[in-house]
């Protein structure tokens, strides 16, 4: 089995989560800039931040035969402090790297005019430097939240294909599927979704555009979530080629529109030898590489 | 213009030649241009900075700004490009002064910084210090000790002396002695 998950803060995770995820089948993750928990005063803090997500983070992953990429951006919560709106400034060079696959986590923390222009902005930088765009729901006043946010997507230059609209439930979905944009679900051991609910979601949805993370962090959370969720639709019922549409191809195909994935050689399931996605390979101009130590 | 993807090779050296300050756009996407066109980047990104025109000192000021600025793989690009930047037949070699950035990377604990930090340039310019520290953080973080540039040349007695008590180390705590360490060793005794 083949695993890709699409927004996980592995700069939060230990050397025995990579180990964890590794022997789980993940083979590729995509890293969010986000908030650190602490909240950060300067610009330069910012930098030093993306350039670990560019830098360290990618080597340590690839220790572990793990492929990391970034999305860059400035999130909603440190949107609404005038000393962090300088990084804006900064975001071009950053969304110029091999390994940026989307501006994010953009969207709405609790709503303010601040944030409204901050998130305004980076659709803007999103279109300009023909990336997508990855935006989280927020926590409080989810379906409202959701709701503002399609609107601003919509009044983007970005089309509805090149935005995933994260950390949806049974509330928001609908909305979401309704307006075009890709679908994420961040699984959790308490909050946000669980394995269960998220197989009867994609009972009621179907795969398309279904996007399906751990976004596994500082907080209460577990890495090894999407594998549960594969298992979980393996014992639903559904195939191993769903498991790898919903787990692999759809996060590759939404990200793979950056034409900045560096994969590693994967398998696809029932796929005999030499039909291995080989290093070499492109995939929508994206760089299919040989993989890392294994 | 967007600073993604924006142009051929051909039309980025140009730029670059002409308006020094155009390699911050072209020199994040060179590896992905010359992926398109079936060359190899990190030669991309050596020439882009063969480019810039001027005066060392300049010349050094943009590299270390590219480099600043860079991930990973672009600052390992710049690493392996400085001996290029030093070539005797440049105009105006950079000489020494691109030290700041080799003394940056073997800081890191990046082995591909390391290691493209550790080649012709390092073994011609680094004070001896750093260098035999350098050599041993090779040791230490299993890099291959082929991968140092002048290793022959410049593994002197202090280096044997600081590899013999590695190498003890290494032993009174009962794991293997990489077999690395003996290489460098047969080299300082050689060199004496």
């Amino acid at each position: 089995m083949r695993i890709f998950d699409p927004h996980i803060h592995m700069t939060s995770r230990t050397t025995d989560d990579y180990q964890r995820m590794h022997a789980a089948g993940v083979r590729a993750v995509v890293e969010p800039s986000f908030w650190l928990g602490q909240p950060r005063t300067s610009v330069g803090s910012f930098c030093d931040y993306f350039d670990a997500l560019l830098g360290w983070e990618p080597f340590r992953a690839s220790q572990y035969g793990i492929a990391h990429h970034a999305t860059i951006g400035l999130n909603p919560k440190e949107a609404n402090d005038a000393r962090c709106r300088e990084v804006l400034d900064v975001l071009p060079r950053y969304l110029a790297k091999d390994r940026v696959v989307a501006v994010g986590e953009l969207g709405y923390d609790s709503m303010t005019p601040e944030e409204d222009d901050v998130f305004a902005a980076q659709l803007a930088l999103a279109a300009e430097h023909e990336l997508p765009a990855l935006v989280h729901t927020p926590h409080r006043d989810k379906l409202a939240g959701t709701r503002r946010t399609l609107d601003v997507v919509r009044e983007s230059a970005l089309e509805p294909g090149a935005v995933l609209v994260d950390h949806l439930n049974e509330m928001t979905v609908d909305v979401v599927a309704e307006s075009g944009c890709w679908m994420g679900f961040s699984v959790y051991p308490d909050t946000k979704m669980d394995e269960h609910r998220m197989v009867e979601i994609l009972r009621r949805h179907g795969l398309d555009r279904m996007i399906v993370n751990s976004a596994a962090d500082w907080g209460n959370s577990d890495p090894l979530k999407t594998r549960r969720v594969a298992e979980t639709m393996l014992a639903a019922g559904y195939t191993p080629d769903d498991v790898d549409r919903v787990l692999w191809r759809n996060p590759v195909e939404f990200y793979g529109q950056s034409g900045r994935l560096e994969l590693p050689e994967t398998q696809a399931p029932g796929a005999s030898e030499g039909e291995l996605v080989a290093a070499g390979a492109t995939f929508m101009g994206n760089s299919v590489l040989r993989g890392a130590r294994e | 213009m967007t600073p993604t993807n924006p142009t051929t090779s051909t039309d980025a050296l140009a730029e670059v030649a002409s308006d020094p300050d155009t390699i911050d756009r072209h020199f994040p996407a060179a590896a992905r241009t010359a992926a398109r066109e079936g060359r190899d980047g990190d030669a991309a990104r050596e020439a882009l900075l063969l480019a810039v025109p001027g005066r060392a000192a300049y010349v050094v000021e943009v590299v270390r700004r590219v480099y600043d600025h860079g991930d990973a793989a672009e600052r390992r690009a710049v690493l392996l490009a400085l001996p290029a930047l030093d070539d005797p037949d440049r105009p105006d070699p950079i000489g020494d002064t691109a030290l700041p950035i080799v003394r940056d990377a073997l800081r890191t604990n990046d082995t591909r910084l390391i290691a493209a930090a550790l080649g012709p340039y390092a073994a011609a310019h680094l004070d001896d210090d750093a260098w035999r520290q350098a050599v041993l953080k090779v040791l230490f973080t299993g890099i291959p000790v082929d991968q140092v540039a002048g290793l022959g040349d410049r593994a002197d007695d202090e280096l044997a002396r600081m590899v013999r008590d590695y190498a003890a180390e290494r032993e009174a705590a009962g794991r293997d002695v990489p077999p690395d360490a003996r290489t460098v060793l047969a080299l300082a005794h050689r060199a004496d």
